[in-house]
């Protein structure tokens, strides 16, 4: 996707940014200040988020985000695709917690159509889920390092990640292109070695865990660079529907796992963790506190997994197993059935959200009752947190802006669809 | 009472000759209102003590094709403080050019959402402080989640950029 680089050409950017006194001419402004592009190719940007700043010395006087250089047009391809060919797509939205997005899309599906789900299918979405959110938290802080300067953490959380990147490959047979959920369950059964991985995994985690904290949680540099940068206050935070990390960060208590329950959230013992300072130091303790918690939901999913069927029994909408199709007449049928022309959810529209490691992911789908959804919203968190951006930097110094950036972490393959 | 119930009376109670219609459909309360309406509802759902609908989480639109009143504009709201989902609907009556006030005078996050819905939809929302586009570049002339927008996009509606010459 090309868009004009060119500000001088884009006059409505100009305005946008010169809009806080309206008697200043663009030659003034560019004479006495000054106004320069970060990104859309920048390291600390996350992806492809450009930035046009307004400068008076280093101070940011007016930032402007401009989103779409990752535009895919996902919603538009889901409106000619049935509900089954979908699921890979989902995987490239947040691509550090693919398989958070994976659970996230089939439940919105099973709401729609009604689809019950086994119960040890829950258990497994669950447990990816949770591997899914620490994956992602773990990019999200080691990155957040990495961009105020802290290399070995990056180094840190990068191994850790790797871990569960193969528990992923043992579980799936992938590492990140997942598409491992199906409506009414999920592609093929966790065997006893892959939890048993699992629980290795959470037990050496935690020790190297608790080494990453010790080296960032005292950390002079690290501490001080982002104590008090980009504030966020509480009001401004629930105006600007902001949803995730930063929420807490900014001292609200919401998380959808605990205010709407899903799978068996309501069954678990865990805290949310809270922070009232609202800036960006808060969110990196946010995401901090939740990967421990996390990891005990894994852990007591782990103690009450039960053995029994991984895919619901409901051949109008399910997919059946492979040998099945190959053996039986009647799942030959609803195979073809399905693939050709997909299940056909009511007529209606449902919105179903959960938390993901952003923030709140929704999904919005109008059924017109055919085989591929009439219209298909995706409420990425990204996108909706970036909104608070300019308000976050605007007063705060140019070398703090990437620091900021790194506290909301976009994903832009979700920020832009 | 539920929280529900009473979310119904007291909209029946203040806008009952403007709500289109009011459904149910698997958990989700959906209002459907006359576009005329939208900004006081949402005024009067945000300010209203008992119903504290504080935060609007998304602003998106369908295109119905062939129906003859094409745009619907969705909100879908959340109660911080109740727990409560909610989706408002108002459905525009001109196909050609179609127009609904903005709320980013109630909520301000509605601001980017409808940026978003103006660049993928055509729908133009009045009084909004900022509508540029937001993912597609200011001279692309089509609205692609429009239904008659092709899959494969118009070839020739995004030029490439320009080779410098040295």
């Amino acid at each position: 996707m090309h868009k004009q680089i060119d500000i001088n050409n884009d006059e409505k950017l100009l305005n946008k940014l010169l809009e806080s006194d309206p008697d200043l001419t663009i030659e003034d402004a560019l004479e006495n200040e000054m106004i320069i592009n970060m990104g859309p190719q920048h390291p600390a940007t996350h992806g492809v988020l450009r930035l046009v700043l307004r400068l008076d010395g280093e101070t940011v006087i007016k930032c402007v985000p401009e989103l779409g250089y990752l535009h895919r047009g996902y919603e538009k391809m889901a409106e000619n695709m049935n509900y089954y060919d979908y699921i890979p797509h989902t995987d490239r939205l947040d691509y550090t917690a693919n398989l958070c997005n994976n659970v996230a899309y089939v439940l919105a599906v099973e709401k729609l159509a009604g689809i019950e789900v086994p119960e040890r299918a829950t258990y497994i979405r669950m447990i990816i889920n949770e591997l899914g959110r620490i994956a992602g938290h773990l990019v999200a802080v080691g990155t957040f390092a990495l961009d105020v300067g802290a290399v070995t953490a990056f180094m840190w959380t990068f191994r850790e990640r790797e871990f569960i990147q193969n528990i992923f490959d043992q579980l799936i047979g992938a590492r990140f292109t997942t598409s491992y959920t199906r409506f009414g369950g999920v592609a093929s059964d966790a065997t006893d070695e892959t939890l048993k991985m699992i629980k290795e995994f959470l037990e050496r985690f935690k020790d190297s865990f608790d080494e990453f904290e010790r080296l960032l949680n005292t950390n002079r540099i690290f501490v001080e660079r982002l104590d008090g940068i980009g504030i966020l206050p509480k009001d401004d935070a629930i105006a600007l529907g902001i949803t995730g990390p930063i929420l807490r960060g900014s001292g609200v208590e919401y998380d959808i796992r605990r205010a709407k329950p899903y799978m068996f959230y309501d069954k678990m013992d865990f805290k949310i963790p809270v922070y009232t300072e609202c800036d960006s130091l808060a969110r990196y303790f946010v995401r901090v506190d939740e990967i421990k918690e996390s990891a005990k939901i894994i852990h007591q999913c782990l103690e009450q997994i039960k053995p029994g069927p991984v895919l619901a029994n409901d051949p109008k909408k399910v997919l059946p197993y492979k040998d099945e199709i190959y053996t039986k007449m009647e799942e030959l049928i609803h195979d073809f059935m399905l693939v050709n022309f997909g299940i056909n959810p009511p007529v209606g529209d449902t919105y179903f959200s959960v938390e993901n490691p952003k923030g709140e992911l929704g999904f919005y789908f109008v059924s017109n009752g055919s085989g591929h959804p009439w219209k298909l919203k995706i409420r990425s968190p990204s996108f909706c947190n970036l909104q608070a951006l300019p308000l976050m930097v605007e007063g705060q110094m140019i070398s703090d802006v990437v620091a900021i950036i790194g506290s909301i972490d976009p994903v832009m393959g979700e920020a832009d669809k | 009472m539920d929280f529900k119930e009473l979310v119904i009376s007291k909209v029946k109670e203040k806008f009952n000759d403007f709500v289109v219609e009011i459904t149910d459909f698997r958990g989700d309360l959906s209002i459907e209102i006359k576009p005329e309406k939208i900004v006081e509802l949402s005024k009067f759902l945000k300010e209203e003590p008992e119903l504290d609908f504080a935060q609007c989480i998304d602003v998106t639109a369908i295109d119905w094709a062939k129906r003859k009143n094409r745009f619907t504009t969705v909100y879908h709201l959340y109660s911080l403080s109740k727990n409560f989902n909610l989706r408002l609907k108002a459905t525009i009556e001109d196909a050609k050019d179609p127009q609904i006030d903005s709320v980013t005078s109630v909520w301000q996050s509605a601001n980017w959402y409808e940026r978003e819905t103006w660049d993928m939809y055509g729908i133009k929302f009045n009084n909004h402080p900022d509508l540029r586009r937001i993912y597609m570049p200011e001279t692309f002339e089509y609205h692609p989640l429009r239904k008659e927008f092709p899959v494969m996009g118009i070839p020739g509606s995004l030029p490439l950029p320009q080779k410098e010459e040295d």
